[in-house]
């Protein structure tokens, strides 16, 4: 923690050199999208300035380059997540896809009428809109796991809600409405116990970012995430499950790259994962990724952990003193993440969202993409300010300071 | 802060024209998909001659200071005009009321209780 300094971090990223009407930018919406290190810029831009060629195919130096830099990103990913082989690694577009290539590609054609899903009511839509769908085109009922007072789902839910007939549990490791960390070994061990054969697939879009994730001990079946949240390149994501599993499931894009033989009349398909990777990947992303994947395993997750509980802490005993602020989820820093979904007295979010950004504080209003969960709360939209490794307490006293003017204002 | 001018501050705490109209007779309604805020809009048209006249109007719902503002000015703009004038009100004029340009994020907030007149008055015809 001592070694963690948030103001020497914001040194690496050239966004926050800049400054916007003469002042320094406070940026607080890294739960939609962090900002980029610049040796994660200049990763991406090394593939387009040394070694632009596609990847797998050509038997020149740059092509070859590219493949190691491509594949070594996998490598990296595997790596912080603790899975067992590379090959358990499949890239995408983003969060939604991974957990749409579950949908299509294992649940689609293999689920029936009178089986069951579970997600809860405080998932991203992209956890939530594919299982309501697929739910729909299948006719299979969606049940959902509610919240308690607190803002938190309670194990003992599950008793009800796993029976036999549920196919999947699609949970989010941590909200990024609520900031809720969930347990997510305790819910994988509850719903295997339930029903060995369920499986569980982990949002952990807003969990892989900014703690230790080991997938081993998690012991769920898929993981998915985005690099963007996470200092890396939009456009990529990924999807983790054991080799056994991605072997079982069948591709649903179908294409280049992922093929080792085609033939008039059949297509052996390549292995995993590089059959869920069809057409030219974007391979600049994907180098990206891992020069950011490799920037957060210097940090050290724990590290990374450790500075957003103290950030946390920090803003939940200054927002005590605004009393006209409420913010959703959990009251105790040991269990949430560094987000902070608010409303305040006779202001709408917008228009703090608008007096903020005067100060070049920059923060989300809207529902964050989880309707449900704000229908569910009965707020139409909240102000969400979030933090990230280079976020520093003087963020959270600009935030404040920023957030007296709006109380000024429409108070 | 020259969005915040205290015209609009007073118009978001005290919105003219906001409620529910009797004998209405023509509604409608519009949802900004951004922010989950709707406005409803309960209008009186006469007919005079020619013309069809906004001879009274209502508005209410929920919103930003912009979007209530915009509604609160907009429906004290339309009483007594014939709906023909309604019909060019444009995002400009709207801006004109309001005294500041808005930035792109903000034109849907402003121009939602334009959009709910201008659909009500559609739908007579």
């Amino acid at each position: 923690m001592s070694m963690f300094d948030a103001k020497t971090i914001q040194k690496d990223f050239p966004q926050l050199q800049r400054k916007i009407h003469g002042k320094r930018i406070v940026y607080l919406d890294s739960t939609a999208t962090s900002l980029k290190p610049q040796s994660v810029i200049d990763k991406e831009d090394e593939y387009y300035t040394l070694y632009t060629a596609n990847v797998f195919r050509g038997i020149y130096t740059t092509s070859e380059e590219a493949t190691a830099a491509y594949e070594h990103a996998r490598d990296v990913a595997a790596t912080l997540i603790h899975a067992k082989m590379s090959e358990e690694i499949v890239f995408t577009r983003n969060t939604s896809e991974s957990i749409n290539l579950v949908a299509y590609s294992l649940l689609l054609h293999d689920i029936s009428p009178g089986e069951r899903i579970v997600t809860t009511i405080m998932e991203h839509h992209s956890n939530f809109v594919p299982w309501q769908q697929l739910g729909k085109e299948r006719g299979v009922a969606v049940d959902i796991w509610n919240l308690t007072p607190e803002g938190e789902l309670d194990l003992g839910d599950l008793e009800k809600l796993v029976t036999r007939k549920t196919r999947i549990v699609a949970v989010t490791a941590a909200s990024n409405v609520l900031g809720t960390i969930n347990p997510i070994s305790k819910i994988v061990r509850t719903v295997k116990r339930l029903n060995s054969k369920c499986l569980v697939l982990v949002d952990a879009a807003q969990a892989v970012p900014h703690m230790p994730v080991d997938v081993q001990e998690w012991g769920a079946d898929f993981v998915a995430f985005s690099s963007h949240k996470m200092l890396g390149p939009t456009g990529i994501g990924v999807l983790w499950a054991n080799r056994e599993q991605l072997d079982a499931m069948h591709p649903f894009n179908y294409g280049g790259e992922m093929i080792s033989e085609v033939h008039v009349d059949r297509t052996v398909f390549k292995p995993a994962p590089h059959k869920f990777e069809a057409g030219t990947p974007h391979i600049a992303g994907v180098i990206g990724f891992g020069a950011a994947v490799e920037y957060l395993m210097k940090l050290g997750l724990d590290n990374v952990r450790a500075h957003e509980e103290a950030l946390v802490a920090y803003a939940i005993e200054q927002f005590s003193r605004m009393s006209e602020v409420k913010y959703l989820g959990p009251q105790d820093a040991k269990k949430r993440g560094g987000v902070f979904a608010m409303t305040m007295k006779g202001a709408h979010p917008h228009d703090i969202a608008q007096i903020l950004n005067e100060d070049n504080v920059f923060v989300r209003a809207g529902n964050h993409c989880a309707m449900p969960l704000h229908e569910n709360l009965g707020v139409a939209s909240t102000v969400r300010a979030s933090f990230y490794v280079y976020t520093a307490k003087e963020d959270i006293d600009v935030l404040m300071e920023s957030l007296g003017k709006v109380k000024k204002i429409f108070g | 802060m020259d969005l915040y001018r205290e015209t609009i501050l007073d118009h978001y705490k005290n919105p003219r024209n906001f409620g529910h109209l009797s004998g209405a007779n023509v509604t409608s309604e519009e949802i900004n998909v951004s922010c989950g805020d709707r406005i409803a809009i309960e209008m009186r048209i006469e007919s005079r001659g020619k013309a069809r006249i906004v001879s009274d109007i209502r508005f209410f719902g929920e919103g930003c200071a912009i979007n209530q503002a915009s509604a609160s000015m907009l429906t004290e703009k339309v009483k007594g005009l014939d709906t023909r004038r309604v019909m060019r009100i444009s995002l400009d004029d709207i801006q004109t009321m309001l005294g500041t340009t808005l930035t792109p994020s903000r034109v849907k907030c402003a121009i939602l209780p334009l959009e709910a007149i201008q659909k009500a008055i559609r739908s007579l015809s």
